[in-house]
């Protein structure tokens, strides 16, 4: 894959809204699905144990809805992706479609994980994120626009604006999320470190 | 921002560079590999024809999957026999010394590493698991990544990160009887959040934490992660010196004694700068225990279950969510509460001194409820069987298994079913966590567990001695 095919730079659709504050990667793919040697069927198992009862039968989430089925955007609130380092919660939100988070505030690992993988984590405060939360759930067809570059959400005609870290916008704009490269590029130097470690 | 702290000390020592993107480029030191997240890792690694650049730095164990009952090969469940297998084999055509269980020495990764003195202060230490934070115990910087990462460290030994900021939690007075390294890192949960240590890094430090000894230590940095920290170091001191001397990977003779010299620089020093503070008072503390569906929503044993309308509205709905989840009442005494399960084993207190604290309870009495005790590793469990304590277990009629994760999160038959109420000493009380999707946990420390399952229903360490 080439750097120019990795960009990311505008992300445009349905959003989906999850409410809920502290949803754990274990509410994003249950533990017993983690027995697989490859992240192929994640997207089936996004928020399973949430979406199906224990006789497959559906229970009432947004992902079950038709409306939201096909959303690019996931709203949700506080502290998403807490819990464990499982890369496979952000393979199955990104293999189920999603191609971008935007929420209060993230976990540390999984904010990591998303990046890795290219996948924007928006952060917006409070009120802002009631406020789409509402007008998503209220006008399921209303068309949500990110645009990194800019630093801007657009939720119909709402405009929103977020800041994220440079290093982050750099990755993503320059489709150098995965710094496999990069950190391939600094060989010398990494074993030149090496050499020198007292351990 | 932070000073002279350990964290800024070994994060400059293992900087490299700083990324065309902003981030640091990071070296790291050791690299701690198991079957759940490495897989796909390597299998990336074969499309490319990539290398492992520094094998003798990644050691590998097992511990998620394999059952603690019968362990034959192949095992019933196909799909944990294939995650074995794909270690195995991977293992083998990368060159990476691996504990399996003819070693002797397998077991949790996060047990696996301090026991044999592989890990050590001054250390940039990772692994695909979010409790590597257990291993800053020692002074180190460790912490979870993901399976990307994983190959990232594979193939270049080093990360893209960010650097974060530096708590210092200071646990001041002396501890009650009855409490435990648990109770002070639930009792911390509980006043910083489970989002409190986004962005931080916990340095947890006063006279509390250096009077623990290493097992307890790591009990604390264990969790760090549960408060949002990625990272909870101790610096070391004696204990620590003393806990690595002769381990069998711990270096000896004169590299001992260089090491030492290392190791003693890293500390933070006495003037260093902090981005915050936190200070607790160990002598209030009181045995803890989660009511809810975070390890934050704990309460005192002897306390009541909090009624919701005294949090802030936003937190009301997570709160309701937890009491229906769970059962339970607002203003119910948790102690009492019926149980059915009792877990003693995970990376948070399956070691050689949780178990004899538990055994301590359990010397002479009978479990009511079905009670598993899990030993962190091989070898907890073989000291542990020296000392007879495995007798004592089986004479309560509680199970005595084999080395694993088991029933902190159920990837391998040990579970719970339907509803049932597990009191456990591991980390997490997520919805669903134990292998039943409609499960309860409640956290405990190990001594508390025990005097649950004696009684049959959450109870008081205290009234137990
Ligand atoms: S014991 Fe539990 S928390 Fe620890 S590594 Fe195993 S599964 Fe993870």
């Amino acid at each position: 894959m080439s750097l120019t095919e990795n960009k990311i730079l505008t992300i445009e659709g349905r959003g989906i809204p999850l409410e809920g504050n502290d949803i754990d990667t274990d509410q994003v793919v249950p533990a017993r699905f983690l027995k697989e040697i490859t992240f192929k069927n994640m997207g089936d198992y996004l928020f399973y144990d949430a979406r199906f009862e224990e006789d497959g039968s559906l229970k009432e989430h947004p992902l079950n809805e038709t409306k939201f089925k096909e959303g690019k955007i996931l709203f949700v609130q506080e502290n998403f992706g807490c819990g464990s380092s499982r890369e496979h919660a952000a393979q199955a939100i990104k293999r189920y479609g999603i191609e971008a988070v935007v929420g209060i505030s993230f976990s540390e690992i999984f904010a990591g994980n998303c990046k890795s993988l290219g996948i924007p984590i928006i952060q917006l405060d409070k009120s802002q994120i009631s406020e789409i939360l509402g007008a998503v759930n209220e006008f399921p067809t209303i068309i949500c626009a990110l645009n990194i570059k800019n630093g801007t959400l657009s939720v119909g005609a709402r405009e929103f604006s977020f800041s994220m870290t440079p290093a982050l916008k750099a990755s993503l704009v320059g489709g150098t999320w995965d710094a496999l490269t990069l950190l391939q590029n600094n060989e010398k130097k990494t074993n030149n470190l090496e050499s020198l470690l007292p351990y | 921002m932070s000073k002279n702290t350990l964290y800024d000390k070994v994060w400059d020592k293992h900087k490299v560079d700083t990324l065309p993107t902003g981030q640091d480029h990071l070296f790291i030191g050791l690299h701690l590999i198991h079957e759940v997240t490495t897989p796909q890792a390597f299998s990336m690694m074969e499309e490319t024809g990539a290398t492992v650049k520094f094998p003798n730095r990644t050691f590998a164990t097992t511990d998620h999957i394999i059952p603690t009952q019968a362990q034959e090969r192949p095992f019933a469940d196909g799909k944990a026999e294939s995650m074995m297998t794909a270690l195995e084999n991977n293992v083998k055509k990368y060159g990476i010394k691996y504990f399996d269980f003819k070693s002797g020495k397998q077991g949790i990764v996060h047990v696996v590493g301090p026991e044999l003195g592989i890990t050590r202060p001054g250390m940039t230490i990772v692994c695909g698991d979010s409790h590597t934070s257990t291993h800053g115990a020692f002074g180190s910087l460790a912490f979870g990544i993901g399976t990307t990462e994983v190959r990232h460290v594979l193939e270049t030994q080093s990360l893209a990160l960010n650097r974060l900021k530096v708590r210092k939690i200071n646990v001041t007075g002396d501890l009650p009887k009855g409490v435990y390294a648990k109770d002070i890192i639930l009792a911390i949960i509980q006043a910083t959040g489970v989002n409190g240590g986004i962005g931080y890094a916990y340095e947890f430090n006063g006279p509390v934490i250096h009077k623990l000894s290493m097992e307890e230590r790591m009990t604390i940095c264990n969790m760090s992660i549960e408060g949002g920290a990625r990272i909870g170091y101790i610096n070391p001191d004696k204990v620590t010196y003393d806990y690595l001397k002769d381990r069998e990977f711990s270096p000896k003779g004169k590299d001992f004694d260089k090491a030492l010299e290392y190791w003693k620089s890293i500390a933070s020093d006495e003037d260093a700068l902090y981005d915050d503070v936190v200070n607790i008072n160990g002598s209030e503390l009181e045995p803890m225990v989660t009511w809810g569906i975070t390890p934050a929503q704990s309460i005192r044993v002897s306390e009541k279950i909090p009624e919701i309308n005294n949090f802030y509205e936003d937190d009301r709905p997570v709160l309701a969510k937890a009491l229906e989840y769970m059962d339970v009442k607002e203003g119910q005494h948790i102690k009492g509460l019926p149980i059915d399960v009792a877990f003693i084993g995970s990376c948070t207190n399956s070691r050689l001194s949780d178990l004899r604290e538990a055994a301590k309870v359990l010397k002479g009495k009978k479990v009511k409820v079905k009670t598993l005790v899990v030993p962190g590793s091989q070898d907890v469990r073989a000291q542990a069987q020296k000392e007879g304590l495995d007798k004592i277990f089986i004479e309560a009629g509680a199970e005595w298994r084999f080395a694993g994760c088991s029933m902190c999160l159920a990837m391998n038959p040990d579970r719970l079913h339907g509803t049932q109420r597990c009191v456990s000493t591991s980390n997490r009380n997520f919805m669903g966590r134990q292998g039943s999707p409609t499960g309860r946990t409640l956290l405990m420390s190990p001594a508390s567990v025990a005097a649950s399952a004696v009684e049959g229903k959450v109870a008081d360490i205290r009234e137990s001695y």
